[in-house]
């Protein structure tokens, strides 16, 4: 298989991973915000969250990569690593992957909150919890076990996703891959192995989630 | 009437068009036990959830201890924190223990210690006699044992009155009196109750007036045993003949 190593592979599955940890956490806690606002009494929370998941849902992944480097790194000046042109490309990534898939983790923990029955909210307001202990206290918890099957499909497909990253140069598995197409000709085993290494990252995960949804369901 | 503790005047909402509380005059005083009583649909669960602002209304007052409804926030928090309320469906947190269920309240809204209000919450398990549950999750206890969880969740907080909507209503008939005779220990014990039900063994025992309510007014106020012999409005009258040949 000519020049590819088998140390620039998982070098280039590392940056994957890495990739996907820090979009996984910021897309986690973005999501969770624009669910709150979603359920949240006031009004013009609840239209801001509708229109961010309507908008970055419905924008496909591919612009609003290349929007971070041609719209906001040289058109608007927002470099977020003015010293690395990789490190920016790589920050870049992680903001757009949060950006676009905490809309999807955001239907996915309403669609959780909607296992909460509407009583318990308001047993827990009628005892004098705020709105934020209600949430955090109440709903969230039981949001998040209610909605472990649709989390881990987001979560897997985050990872697919981060082969998107390779359009603004980052060398992770998609990047690796097309470069060694392009200097070598495309064969069969050279998708093989990136394909086998998506699945290496994702299988385990899936069934992990589908046990973890079953085992942490909250009986009612 | 001992000092007044709870005082609607002129009390008015809607759902839409939907006049559901109508021009509601009702004074209930510190240790009084009020049953409301009343047809399906004539506001009696509307009226509790607006005593603690679970609903607004549009005009009128609503006063409790003295003190007006805050409108919202923090303030209208720490007056729901002294208004106890127990529902129909229990409500008790489902991915929490009977113990976190009762300490939750006290912990986060009064800022209890945990220690303390976990002390405080045996005590109270016992006195509804389910302490020996309290390491289990509310789906492991039957329908009578939930609804005195949810009592002694509401007690934790101290509350000044508490609000009972309908409370044995979703339970099955051999648990029915467990929960009334806690309902009837805590009415001796002084606390102030508002409670609706049709349970009148109850309303007998334990209650100091009774109010009828049909159509979103409160059409009759007496004294239970003078309300359920000798009722003078046709509606309490004709509401009476049926749930009494029941
Ligand atoms: N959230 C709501 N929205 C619209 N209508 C409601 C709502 N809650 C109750 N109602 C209506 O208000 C009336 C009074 O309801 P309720 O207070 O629950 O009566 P009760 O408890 O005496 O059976 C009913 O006609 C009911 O359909
Ligand atoms: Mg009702």
């Amino acid at each position: 298989m000519g020049d590819l190593s088998f140390a620039a592979v998982l070098s280039a599955f590392w940056l994957t991973i890495q990739l996907a940890l820090f979009s996984a956490v910021g897309a986690l806690v973005l999501g969770t915000i624009i669910a709150v606002m979603r359920v949240s009494p006031v009004r013009v929370l609840q239209m801001l969250g509708t229109w961010y998941v309507n908008t970055f849902r419905n924008t496909p992944l591919t612009l609003l990569m290349v929007f971070g480097i041609l719209g906001a790194t040289y058109t608007l000046g927002i470099n977020l690593a003015p010293s690395s042109i990789n490190d920016n490309n790589f920050r870049w990534a992680v903001v757009m992957l949060s950006v676009y898939h905490a809309a999807f983790v955001c239907e996915a923990l309403r669609s959780g909150v909607n296992t909460v029955p509407a009583g318990q909210a308001e047993a827990a307001r009628a005892m004098g919890l705020t709105f934020g202990q209600t949430m955090s206290q109440v709903i969230l918890p039981q949001a998040f076990r209610g909605a472990i099957a649709p989390l881990g499909s987001t979560l897997i497909a985050l990872i697919k996703n981060t082969t998107v990253a390779a359009v603004i140069g980052n060398q992770e598995a998609a990047g690796l891959m097309s470069e060694t197409v392009e200097n070598q000709g495309s064969s069969i085993g050279i998708f093989l192995i990136f394909a086998l290494g998506f699945v290496i990252l994702t299988l385990p995960l899936g069934l992990l989630f589908t046990s973890m949804s079953r085992r942490l369901v909250v009986k009612r | 009437m001992t000092e007044p503790l709870v005082v609607l005047k002129g009390v008015n909402k809607h759902f839409g068009d939907l006049h559901v509380l109508k021009d509601i005059d009702l004074t209930i005083g510190k240790g009084e036990v009020v049953v409301v009583i009343g047809p399906s649909g004539s506001g009696k669960s509307t009226l509790c959830r607006t005593i603690n602002r679970l609903e607004t209304f549009e005009s009128g007052s609503i006063e409790i201890d003295g003190k007006p409804l805050p409108e919202e926030g923090k303030a209208l928090a720490a007056l729901r924190a002294d208004v106890g309320m127990v529902f129909q469906s229990f409500n008790l947190f489902a991915h929490k223990t009977i113990l976190e269920n009762v300490t939750l309240g006290p912990i986060k809204a009064r800022g209890v210690k945990k220690a303390d209000a976990e002390k405080r919450a045996m005590e109270l398990l016992e006195r509804v006699g389910v302490a020996h549950q309290a390491q289990k999750y509310p789906a492991q206890l039957s329908g009578g044992q939930q609804q005195r969880v949810a009592i002694a969740r509401s007690l934790a907080m101290d509350p000044k009155v508490m609000l009972f909507d309908e409370p044995t209503s979703a339970l099955d008939p051999e648990m029915i009196n467990e929960v009334l005779d806690v309902m009837t220990s805590l009415a001796k014990s002084g606390m102030t109750m508002v409670v609706v039900t049709h349970e009148m063994g109850f309303a007998r025992r334990a209650a100091n007036r009774v109010v009828f309510m049909a159509d979103g007014q409160i059409v009759e106020e007496a004294a239970p045993e003078t309300f359920f012999t000798n009722p003078t409005s046709d509606r309490a009258k004709d509401f009476l003949g049926k749930i009494l040949t029941h």
